[in-house]
């Protein structure tokens, strides 16, 4: 890797403190009727993995899309509350969503590459950005992209072919290089590794552990010793409930809470 | 103990399951059975209506024609000698015709009954041929040429088998006609050649000289502007309403409406066209411009629905993994949806063009029904379209007329054939996996 592209991604990374990268205050959540989020507070910490683990239905995907505000496409979604941005709030009238979903990227639950090559894949959004300046800039985007992605060495010579031919696995690291292309500060993942054997799964989660040196990480995930492993912070909610929110170690060693101890032991869940 | 009791439960139950497997196996060989059936009877229906219609149509693509001696009369022609073009074209070139079957048939030449029977044979469309003949190459003037001219459409349905010889069973000729026509077939003058009015002229009163190319060319005309109108609007409405649109009463009304509009018969959408496009906006009557505009109509909620459907069998991801990366909605659409999409929204818009074309009603109200008989040279001149001009042959008394109508309908089922084609191509090179 040049120091080019070295610098390009130290960029992103912003200061290397742990202070609360993303804030959320008093989140509600209404679908309609139904209150699927109740009076959220949470502190998301830069340059570290925050789990989200919980039962389904928990509404812990709600919030995840809350904070890049995926929850806007759905019809009949209101959020209230507060949600900040190192001190913005992401729902201010005045901020663009547009450039809001460039500060946070996402990677979802299904492997999801556009129809499209490998290379067209990942250089979509700095394309739609207008981040490389010229075509030689956008290569070494898509190629650093790649590399930090664990990718590059499996497909630098077929970056021409369509990135749906891949591996489930590939196609998930395809997605992940998608999204750091646009060097967000925040990247959240949807379940990332649930449609994925356990060899891809363990290679993402190696890859989630260094990106974190770079990236602020929020992840949902189903699988336990998933969020144990990866993870520095863990939240655990359940009915729309944030019932437990603290460092990973101490939530599965020692729960305060009578109710994450039951989920964490499998007695429900 | 405990285990032959299971092995009679077994067996019973696996008794139970045989019985009903046979039944299933009835039920699925019947159904399987009544498919095979079904598209039989449907192929059988179409093979009836293509052999009838060719049946019947494929003896207009040839005609009748007689060899004659012409002789390019220079005292007839152009007496003066100055072969201006005013004089060349106004020339008497029936009596060049006239002149080669007197002298063929010389016992006709001071008999005047004799006369006109004889020169009824052939058509008028022989001094047209001439005439057309001399404008192009004047030098012709002087010589005598040996030259194929059309017969008279009775001649040609006399050869053709579809009249009697005999005037009590329909023949319109007299034995003396007969008799000058067996003649010349004898002597070899007959034959049937290669119809090209047909394809080269408009419509004609003389049913040798008429030809479909003139309704071809409005038909085209009239697609050309339904394309150019009903594609983008059609397109942009479906994204509108699919991907920007949000869901409410108004919304729900619009659809419903569409909906109903794909419904409405085309008669009404003539009307429509008649009071606004014609009475309102004055614009010109019989034109394939304004045909195009109320097949525009027709036509305009078949695409809208096609291009939802084919917007809404996008995948849903396709559509966040755009939004994730910080597209904006249009990008989205342009970048991932509408790509997606096209094969669908093609496909949708060729079958919405098929069924433009295949449309009378909307153009008899509008005066495409107008006989016209100019192959138009724009889109703002009179015109007609292929299913007016079958309309109107099938409406002719002319016995010539049949085969004609006939002949316009496997036109017609050519280029319905052709866009369908088309369509497949089309679908087949925009399509892509995901």
């Amino acid at each position: 890797m040049s120091l080019a592209s070295e610098s390009y991604f130290q960029q992103s990374g912003r200061a290397l403190t742990n202070a609360a990268k993303v804030t959320a205050r008093d989140v509600n959540v209404y679908y309609g009727d139904k209150h699927a989020l109740k009076a959220v507070d949470l502190n998301i910490r830069a340059n570290e993995v925050t789990a989200l683990i919980g039962p389904s239905g928990c509404g812990k995907s709600t919030f995840l899309r809350c904070l890049n505000r995926m929850n806007d496409l759905i019809d009949g979604a209101r959020v209230t509350g507060l949600i900040t941005l190192d001190g913005d709030d992401i729902y201010d009238r005045s901020l663009d969503v547009v450039q809001l979903r460039a500060r946070i990227g996402m990677v979802f639950q299904k492997p999801n590459p556009f129809p499209k090559s490998i290379f067209d894949n990942v250089a979509y959004g700095p394309r739609i950005h207008g981040l490389a300046q010229s075509s030689a800039d956008l290569e070494e985007i898509v190629v650093t992209s790649l590399q930090r992605a664990g990718l590059y060495e499996e497909v630098k010579d077929r970056l021409v072919e369509p990135g749906t031919g891949l591996s489930g696995g590939q196609q998930q690291r395809l997605c992940i290089a998608r999204a750091i292309a646009v060097s967000p500060e925040v990247i959240l993942m949807d379940e990332p590794c649930s449609a994925l054997d356990p060899i891809a799964t363990a290679k993402v989660e190696e890859l989630i552990d260094e990106l974190r040196e770079n990236f602020t990480i929020v992840i949902v995930t189903h699988s336990m010793q998933q969020a144990a492993r990866v993870s520095q912070r863990t939240a655990f909610f359940h009915l729309g409930v944030l019932v437990e929110f603290g460092d990973t170690e101490q939530i599965f060693t020692n729960p305060q809470q009578k109710l994450t101890q039951g989920y964490i032991t499998g007695r429900f869940g | 103990m405990t285990e032959m009791v299971d092995q009679v439960r077994v067996s019973a139950t696996s008794e139970k399951v045989n019985a009903r497997l046979q039944r299933r196996y009835a039920v699925e060989k019947r159904f399987r059975f009544y498919g095979i059936a079904s598209i039989i009877i449907a192929l059988t229906f179409l093979a009836i209506l293509l052999i009838s219609i060719v049946g019947r149509g494929y003896t207009a693509f040839v005609q009748t024609e007689v060899r004659l001696a012409i002789n390019f009369d220079a005292s007839v022609i152009d007496p003066s000698g100055g072969r201006e073009k005013a004089v060349l074209s106004s020339a008497d070139y029936a009596a060049l015709v006239r002149d080669a079957l007197t002298a063929r048939f010389p016992e006709a030449a001071n008999d005047r009954q004799a006369r006109r029977d004889l020169f009824s044979l052939i058509s008028q469309g022989a001094d047209l041929e001439l005439r057309k003949m001399v404008m192009n190459d004047p030098s012709v003037i002087g010589s005598t040429r040996d030259l194929w001219l059309p017969m008279a459409a009775a001649v040609d349905q006399l050869r053709k088998g579809h009249m009697s010889r005999d005037a009590e069973k329909g023949g319109q000729y007299t034995a003396r006609q007969l008799g000058w026509i067996d003649s010349l077939e004898a002597s070899g003058a007959l034959a049937a050649r290669f119809n090209k009015w047909l394809f080269t002229a408009g419509d004609s009163r003389q049913p040798e000289l008429a030809g479909v190319w003139g309704a071809v060319v409005g038909s085209f005309y009239s697609l050309l502007v339904t394309v150019a109108l009903s594609f983008p609007l059609g397109v942009a409405t479906a994204i509108y309403l699919e991907e920007f649109a949000s869901r409410n009463r108004w919304t729900d009304i619009i659809e419903v409406n569409i909906n109903n509009l794909a419904a409405v018969p085309s008669i009404v959408f003539g009307l429509l066209g008649l009071e606004i496009f014609l009475n309102v906006f004055n614009l010109p009557r019989s034109a394939p411009f304004v045909g195009g505009l109320a097949l525009t109509l027709v036509s305009l909620p078949t695409i809208i629905i096609a291009s939802r459907v084919a917007l809404k069998a996008v995948p849903p991801w396709i559509r966040e993994a755009a939004l994730g990366l910080g597209a904006s909605r249009l990008q989205m659409v342009m970048h991932h949806v509408l790509p997606l999409a096209m094969p669908g929204i093609l496909t949708g818009t060729i079958i919405g063009m098929a069924r433009a074309v295949g449309e009378s009603a909307p153009l008899l109200m509008i005066g495409m029904v107008a006989f016209i008989v100019d192959v138009p040279a724009s889109p703002m001149d009179p015109s007609t379209a292929l299913p007016v001009q079958i309309y109107l042959w099938a409406a002719s008394p002319e016995r010539a007329f049949v085969e004609r109508t006939s002949a316009a309908i496997i036109v017609l089922l050519c280029f319905l054939a052709v866009m369908n084609a088309t369509a497949i191509y089309l679908r087949k090179k925009f399509e892509r996996r995901w």
